[in-house]
């Protein structure tokens, strides 16, 4: 346990002197070009608030690049890779730390031309604020039109627009309020909730840190003042308690933890809770930190809680306000935004990541793509990288989830490429699609008729296949537990409980069911030629006898994946 | 942590790097925490045991021993490992000492090569880890500012710093094939001076090193270097006693240490804010050449 209250009160007033922040963090967001500035500006940022050592000053002055017109290049203060040094780009969003006296900021910056759009969404999903950078010799261009799009699209309700090279035209009020004028013209078009316009030079330090004596038509405060009083609307705390659950935490068998991040509202000890999926209700017993017991547990807080009734509830699952749960679905649009090289595939099933959870899922349709310029929608049937897009997603499982502009944790999603491991697309919920699950395609289903194989398999996302394990049986079940993680449908039959006649109709019925039957077989060997028969190619062979189980286990969950997605692309699913 | 108002922000740090943590101990089958012994791993340890109360820390820890360290290092790694119950594993490249690997012989890059970039990769592979927590922070260094949360590397253990996985949200993408694992930093967004106040608010033991006291030092190239029996005196040399402590902690013979009065903590922190030098400046390896750092971390040094 930490110190005593007493201990720790004494020992804060001795820091808190020497240390008199106040707002908390703010994490915001640029992007730019090397044009435009923007470097230049972060580099004033840095430099001007004191967050530039010696060394790394030293550095600077000695290199044997300067690309900038006055005797130190901010560029390289920010630049950190060696091929942007020597090409004179920033390649990747990088992540800058500075603070002064009133509070801490992270900053995301983001480079402005090369996958701009990955990288200004990467920028800004993590931000409270934008700074947009426009060039005052050039008014309101396609680049500050996208970084304010992507801010709206991303949920950024804070946008500065910083009008930069205020020197080269004369600090001529004109000129900023032209382009101030353009730039909130947008901005209502976009739904921007709250805009800033502050007229700087970068080069010069106007109005970056300090208010600018050349510009005393402006009465505004300074880029930095504005950012250190930003008050950031925290809709978060004010919406629905929901904590999704990271990992159970058990020390022993007196004790059940549900460890997460409130992704919004508060919990209190006695608060009712209802589990999903299970859906079962029971109440908040107790908050339970290393610093003791809490009262309460606000949005963005670490925590574990400890539940009145035994609820079987393992990560991945959500725990929420009893009141007013989350929607329940398979089916949802999302804004989705294209993040790979690889063209999206609408017969492909993606890993789809949402809160502590992944399921299978398939965009099965876009419903426009946006010209970022343009602001325009196009058709589209396929995205690249880079596009973004309104498109229908349904999973094989459903998902709790809430809107993205009302909680921005429970509405958004990555999709992962399941064969490459690459994250692919980013995504937003923007509205629910209530109604049948996931159905094969086909407009009309006759509904007096069984349900077929190829049904089935489009239903769980997967056809049938048994999996032959010799070796321990915890492999067997450790290969069930992985599957249904992942959100397979598996079972797990032992062998040994059967008798020998029973097994194969056994399997037979699971297989009918459309599972995939995890099968230990034990000293059971002789089943082999008529399981295989069933199969076919759809059987599985895993000896852990020698092999560590982790090992076989990741061996098997690989070999299944990639035969899944190959037999579904085929669509002869059902075998 | 009891704060209101004016730390605020380190309660917001403290969440975020719990839940990489539980996320990263949830989503990899062996997971390690490489433990460096130093302020940044003390902050990270403590926030494990906060990740997991009040259960165990649910993976090992790993200390890449040069066998350079100083001596205050060892004794404190194994007291308080012992003390919070931890699982400690020290992995040291025989080989490469038996070889004669010194700083003096090989040079400070190739010594490192040796002693922490190969002993590091073979320990991971040798325990099946798939996953590797680190203490690193993004304002470290430049080319760590654009280090991911789970940081990717290939089969050989390298960083592709062009080919990286976007990273949206909280959202971390952990899938992997096998051999192929990921640098996960719980830190990556807390600043040197979180790290102390953090370390002073919750009361977290840290290495005696890093408090002033007098030290026998010798002066060369104008670091200050602790007399400890690898250091060889040069031909002029004389030790000489000054109030000094450690910034950052490494190998005796490649970290110096600066002149100070510091002596506790907020004494620590008061200094730092009218410091006007980056805590990795006295490692003598990130100077070595520009971009040094970008190069180790492509070799899958941390």
């Amino acid at each position: 346990m930490g110190p005593s209250g007493a201990q720790l009160d004494t020992a804060l007033s001795e820091v808190v002197n020497l240390f008199p922040w106040h707002s908390g963090v703010l994490r915001f967001t640029t992007a730019g070009s090397v044009d435009d500035g923007k470097s230049t500006l972060i580099g004033r940022l840095l430099y001007d608030s004191q967050s530039v050592y010696e060394d790394q000053l030293a550095a600077v002055r000695n290199s044997r690049i300067n690309r900038s017109t006055g005797p130190l290049d901010f560029s390289l203060l920010t630049d950190g890779l060696r091929a942007e040094r020597e090409q004179g780009i920033t390649i990747d969003v990088a992540y800058r730390y500075f603070s002064t006296p009133r509070r801490k900021f992270i900053l995301a910056d983001t480079p402005g031309h090369e996958q701009y759009t990955r990288n200004m969404a990467t920028g800004a999903s993590t931000a409270d604020a934008a700074v947009v950078l426009i060039d005052a010799t050039k008014s309101v261009l396609s680049q500050s039109r996208r970084h304010a799009y992507i801010a709206s699209l991303l949920g950024i309700r804070h946008v500065i627009a910083a009008v930069n090279k205020m020197d080269i035209v004369g600090y001529s009020q004109e000129v900023f309020d032209r382009i101030a004028h353009d730039f909130l013209a947008l901005a209502e078009q976009l739904g921007l909730a709250d805009v800033y316009a502050v007229p700087v030079s970068a080069l010069e330090g106007d109005n970056v840190v300090r208010r600018s004596p050349r510009m005393k038509w402006f009465d505004g405060p300074a880029l930095l003042e504005y950012l250190e009083e930003l008050k950031v609307h925290d809709t978060e705390s004010l919406r629905p308690a929901r904590l999704p659950v990271q990992y159970v935490i058990r020390p022993d068998s007196g004790f059940r933890g549900f460890a997460g991040q409130v992704a919004s509202g508060t919990f209190r000890p006695g608060q009712p809770v209802v589990a999903l999926p299970s859906g079962i209700k029971t109440r908040v017993k107790s908050i339970v930190t290393f610093d003791g017991e809490a009262e309460a547990a606000t949005a963005g807080s670490s925590v574990t809680l400890t539940l009145e009734d035994e609820v079987d509830v393992s990560r991945g699952d959500l725990l929420a306000a009893a009141d007013q749960p989350p929607t329940v679905s398979c089916r949802f649009v999302a804004s989705l935004v294209w993040l790979h090289p690889t063209e999206m595939d609408r017969r492909k099933l993606y890993l789809l990541k949402h809160t502590t959870r992944i399921v299978r899922a398939r965009v099965t349709r876009v419903n426009h793509r946006v010209d970022i310029d343009s602001l325009v929608k196009l058709e589209a049937t396929s995205l690249r990288m880079n596009d973004i897009a309104s498109v229908e997603v349904e999973t094989t499982l459903p998902l709790y989830f809430d809107l993205y502009r009302e909680i921005r944790s429970m509405g958004s999603f990555i999709l992962i490429d399941p064969l490459t491991n690459a994250t692919v697309a980013a995504g937003m919920i923007e509205e629910a699609i209530q109604g049948d699950r996931l159905m094969p395609a086909g407009d009309a289903v006759d509904r007096t008729t069984p349900v077929s194989a190829e049904e089935r398999s489009a239903h769980f996302g997967h056809p049938v296949a048994l999996v032959w394990v010799e070796g321990h049986q915890s492999v067997a079940q450790r290969i069930e537990r992985r599957l249904f993680e992942d959100g397979w449908f598996a079972h797990l039959i032992n062998a040994s409980d059967y008798e020998a006649g029973e097994v194969v109709p056994v399997v037979r019925a699971f297989r009918s069911a459309g599972m995939i039957v995890v099968f230990s077989v034990g000293d059971r060997t002789a089943h082999r030629q008529p399981l295989r028969e069933l199969f076919g190619s759809a059987f599985f062979e895993v000896d852990a006898t020698e092999r560590p189980e982790s090992e076989v286990a990741n061996e098997i969950m690989e070999r299944l994946l990639i035969w899944k997605e190959t037999t579904m692309l085929r669509g002869n699913g059902a075998s | 942590m009891k704060l209101n108002g004016q730390l605020d922000h380190l309660k917001a740090l403290e969440a975020e790097s719990v839940y990489i943590l539980r996320e990263a101990a949830a989503e990899f089958a062996k997971p390690v925490m490489l433990y460096s012994i130093g302020k940044d791993s003390s902050v990270m340890l403590r926030l494990a045991q906060k990740a997991f109360y009040p259960g165990k820390i649910p993976f090992p820890l790993l200390h890449i021993d040069t066998s350079y360290k100083f001596p205050e290092m060892i004794e404190f790694r194994d007291s308080y490992t012992r003390q919070i119950g931890a699982e400690l594993i020290v992995h040291t490249n025989r080989q490469a000492l038996d070889d004669g690997a010194t700083p003096y012989a090989l040079g400070t890059q190739k010594c490192c090569g040796a002693l922490k970039t190969r002993a590091l990769l073979d320990a991971l592979s040798e325990g099946g880890f798939d996953a590797a927590f680190g203490g690193a922070r993004r304002d470290e260094e430049k080319s760590r500012a654009k280090e991911r949360v789970y940081s990717f590397r290939d089969s050989m253990g390298q960083w592709d710093p062009k080919n990286q996985r976007p990273e949206l949200w909280n959202l971390y993408n952990g899938r992997h094939h096998k051999g192929e694992s990921i640098r996960v930093f719980p830190l990556s967004n807390w600043s040197e001076l979180d790290v102390w106040l953090y370390i002073h608010v919750e009361s977290i033991p840290i290495v005696p090193l890093y408090f002033a006291k007098e030290r026998e030092v010798i002066v060369r190239d104008g670091s200050l270097l602790l007399i400890q029996s690898i250091v060889r005196l040069l031909p002029g040399e004389k030790p000489q006693t000054l109030m000094c402590r450690m910034r950052s902690l490494g190998c005796v013979p490649c970290t110096g240490a600066i002149r100070s009065q510091a002596d506790t903590v907020p004494a620590i922190i008061e200094e730092m804010l009218s410091f006007r030098r980056s805590e990795r400046e006295n490692r003598v390896i990130d100077h070595d050449e520009e971009g040094s750092m970008e190069l180790k971390k492509r070799e899958g040094y941390f």
